[in-house]
């Protein structure tokens, strides 16, 4: 029988592998997808406690939706600033987006 | 073990396994693949919690439309490329760091008074439709204001020409 803690430790794993990604990555569009990983085990978590504990609302699903309507957008404009950068530094490896540094 | 324990151990596997497929291939083609599996099984772990609409969703956004986008994005950039994944030097400090939280989530889920042999349930889909529809229309409408600005802000950078 599936309880909680069977999605809430999904929920953990999935969000600390994103994170490996997010830290250990140098690729720009290989830690986007890691923020997608760790975006979909926030809306693990919410439908999980949607189905488990409240049963009068359902708000966690509700949440869930928004929290990819956020993660569309936030793909949508991430990739079109990484397409820019590579236009005028022909790389996306983080490492050398350090204009910003003095 | 009941059928929706396998399946909900199916997904999992699925979900994780892509995930660890994104974080350590070396080729950012594979990397968008195993990201569309492990959604996939997020999907299936939709389907398990009677979240129906939900599991559509993920199928039709991050299937059919983020994933996409993240594959004409590579073929866009020409990466080849890549070390795997330990090319970054502080790689063991993201191990550490990655495990070391999950340990920490681990403890506090064990640790924490979850109230235990809850029944699942979902919604019926109309129910959350009007909930979106009734209590949720302002931050509704506030989404969709969002990504009418993140579309016309994406097509702005990405546009040609223009000045840098």
């Amino acid at each position: 029988m599936i309880t909680l803690a069977h999605l809430q430790v999904l929920s953990a794993a999935l969000f600390c592998v994103g994170l490996y990604g997010v830290l250990a990555r140098r690729n720009a569009v290989l830690i986007l997808l890691a923020i997608e990983l760790m975006l979909n085990a926030v809306n693990i978590n919410l439908i999980g406690f949607a189905a488990f504990v409240d049963h009068e609302q359902f708000v966690g699903q509700v949440l869930a939706i928004f929290v990819i309507t956020v993660a569309a957008a936030e793909v949508g404009l991430a990739l079109a600033v990484l397409l820019r950068l590579y236009r005028s530094r022909a790389s996306v490896r983080v490492d050398d987006l350090n204009m910003l540094k003095w | 073990m009941t059928p929706s324990l396998f399946l909900f151990y199916a997904a999992s596997a699925l979900t994780l396994g892509g995930g660890m497929g994104v974080v350590a291939t070396r080729n950012v083609v594979y990397a968008a693949l195993s990201l569309l599996a492990s959604l996939m099984g997020v999907a299936g772990i939709y389907l398990v919690l009677f979240a129906e609409f939900l599991a559509l969703v993920q199928v039709l956004i991050y299937g059919g439309a983020i994933v996409i986008v993240v594959l004409f994005a590579l073929m866009l950039t020409r990466l080849r490329e890549l070390g795997g994944p330990m090319e970054h030097r502080q790689w063991p400090l993201a191990l550490v760091g990655a495990l070391g939280l999950f340990a920490v989530l681990a403890a506090a889920i064990a640790r924490t008074g979850v109230p235990q042999g809850l029944e699942r349930m979902g919604p019926p889909v109309a129910k959350v439709g009007a909930s979106l529809f009734s209590q949720w229309a302002v931050p509704f409408e506030a989404a969709s204001v969002l990504l009418l600005v993140a579309l016309i802000g994406a097509i702005v950078l990405a546009r040609p020409g223009g000045r840098d």
